[in-house]
């Protein structure tokens, strides 16, 4: 159960091979800029196709090079939110959110938008652009926008990096209220170690297209696999032989 | 008496000549008008399929496809209008089973004139709108993709919209070179008076007998239309960067 990942791509250069598991949990992948964390998300979400590999949540396969399964990200139902947002400039904040919940039928339909309008501390903004409304404020849309649907796994690119640090903390908050509300496994990119330790159930620690370390936040603190890792958490203490 | 009946008839030709004249101006204007637009209906369907493929997918042989639709950007208008010639005059790859088939040619009718600007005027189009769709943040289409919209409603709801003002410059533009085509209609339609002169080639006409007056005002009336076409075309395409 939970979520299954294996991928390997090679591209412009850059190899990655990377293979992991977690619960219904929040994951954090965790590392320098460059080292695959991103694109392991966008192959998660179908956004991109690895050259060979799995993505299984649960007993659905998404994505299998061996047995040439690979389903569309407009039918994974994953809940995706980008490192800029990606709130589309031309609707509204009620556009916006309503765009995230297509299948759902009429009535349903708007009385969730309502919903989770009220619950994210939008009301009021509806009719506004993204243009018009405020850093923290967008970040709540686009979380709105991408759990309307109630997705069954929530994938988050880096979401807070572009906050001030008081916001950050609140943000922090917002995002654990989500995975209660929600109960669904949430995978987050972050570089930020504080944010790293402060909401991760597991922590995988990338470095150059594989993973370097997995484990609890405690775990990798304690005993770091190597000299990246122990960089990664400012554990510059810890010497390792060559 | 006979001064009179002098003065009457000179009126009376005088009065002909203009009526005449304005007659001929007015159906120029007015045909250039109707092929532009028919040209620029068609050049926008099929200039907004083509750049979306050039700008959206990647297959062999796409810059070959790109080069090919620019080309009459900068053929001489005369070696566009042999080519179309060559497919669609009554002995052309095209035109001779149409006119085995239906008894009809293209050649030398008005639709022939809007065929040129057609050909013409496509490529402006396709260049335009496939620079504002290219424009489109990838991240906007990913997260339309994740919030379960598929290629065609992702298209619709986001790709489109947000290229909307290049496309809308393209349309602009594309209207403004259709309307001063010249070479490749005088191929395809000819210069047969009251058939197929468009303004253009009215005022080559004009200008080689000599009508100065007439040309003056057909080429202001030209100018000014093309300016406040490219003054448009400028106001879209400065927003879109």
């Amino acid at each position: 159960m939970g979520l299954e990942v294996s991928l390997k791509k090679k591209v412009n250069g850059f190899s990655l091979d990377v293979a992991w598991k977690t619960e219904n949990e929040l994951a954090v992948l965790f590392g320098f800029s460059g080292a695959g964390k991103t694109m392991t998300l966008q192959m998660i979400a179908g956004l991109m196709k690895p050259d060979e590999g799995i993505v299984r949540l649960d007993e659905k396969v998404f994505f299998s090079g061996k047995k040439g399964i690979d389903v569309p990200p407009y039918q994974r139902s994953f809940g995706y939110v980008f490192q800029d947002l990606a709130l589309f400039p031309h609707m509204t904040v009620m556009k916006n959110i309503l765009y995230g919940a297509k299948n759902i039928p009429e009535p349903e339909r708007r009385a969730r938008a309502e919903g989770i309008i009220k619950a994210f501390g939008l009301d009021g903004l509806e009719d506004r652009l993204p243009s018009e409304i405020s850093g923290g404020q967008k970040q709540r849309v686009a979380f709105a926008r991408a759990l309307i649907k109630h997705p069954d796994m929530l994938l988050l690119d880096e979401p807070f990096s572009a906050l001030d640090f008081p916001l950050r903390r609140e943000m922090g908050q917002f995002l654990k209220r989500i995975r209660r509300d929600f109960n669904i496994p949430v995978v987050l990119i972050t570089h930020d170690l504080g944010e790293a330790t402060i909401l991760a159930d597991t922590m995988i620690v990338y470095t150059h297209g594989s993973i370097a370390q997995a484990g609890s936040p405690e775990e990798i603190f304690r005993n770091p696999s190597c000299e990246e890792v122990a960089l990664l958490i400012d554990r510059t203490d810890i010497r390792f032989g060559n | 008496m006979l001064w009179d009946r002098g003065f009457c008839a000179t009126c009376l030709i005088a009065g002909t000549i203009w009526h005449v004249m304005e007659n001929s101006i007015l159906f120029s204007m007015r045909l250039s008008l109707q092929v532009a637009a028919v040209a620029t209906i068609f050049v926008v369907i099929a200039g907004i399929c083509v750049a979306y493929v050039l700008a959206r997918s990647d297959f062999r042989g796409k810059e070959l496809v790109d080069i090919l639709f620019t080309l009459p950007l900068v053929l001489p208008p005369t070696v566009t209008g042999y080519y179309l010639i060559v497919l669609f005059g009554r002995n052309g790859l095209i035109g001779k089973p149409f006119y085995d088939l239906t008894g009809l040619t293209i050649m030398f009718t008005w639709y022939a004139a809007a065929l040129a600007s057609f050909v013409v005027a496509l490529p402006l189009m396709i260049k335009t709108t496939r620079a504002a769709i290219e424009s489109v943040d990838r991240n906007l289409i990913n997260a339309s993709y994740t919030l379960g919209h598929n290629e065609f409603e992702t298209t619709m709801s986001v790709i489109l919209p947000l290229a909307k003002r290049g496309i809308i410059a393209g349309t602009v533009l594309s209207f403004a070179r259709a309307m001063g085509e010249f070479g490749a209609t005088l191929m395809l339609a000819g210069n047969i008076p009251g058939k197929t002169d468009t303004m253009p080639l009215a005022i080559y006409s004009i200008a080689s007998s000599g009508e100065w007056s007439q040309a003056h005002s057909m080429a202001l009336i030209l100018t000014v239309m093309s300016g406040v076409f490219l003054y448009l075309a400028s106001r879209f395409t400065k927003r879109i960067v």
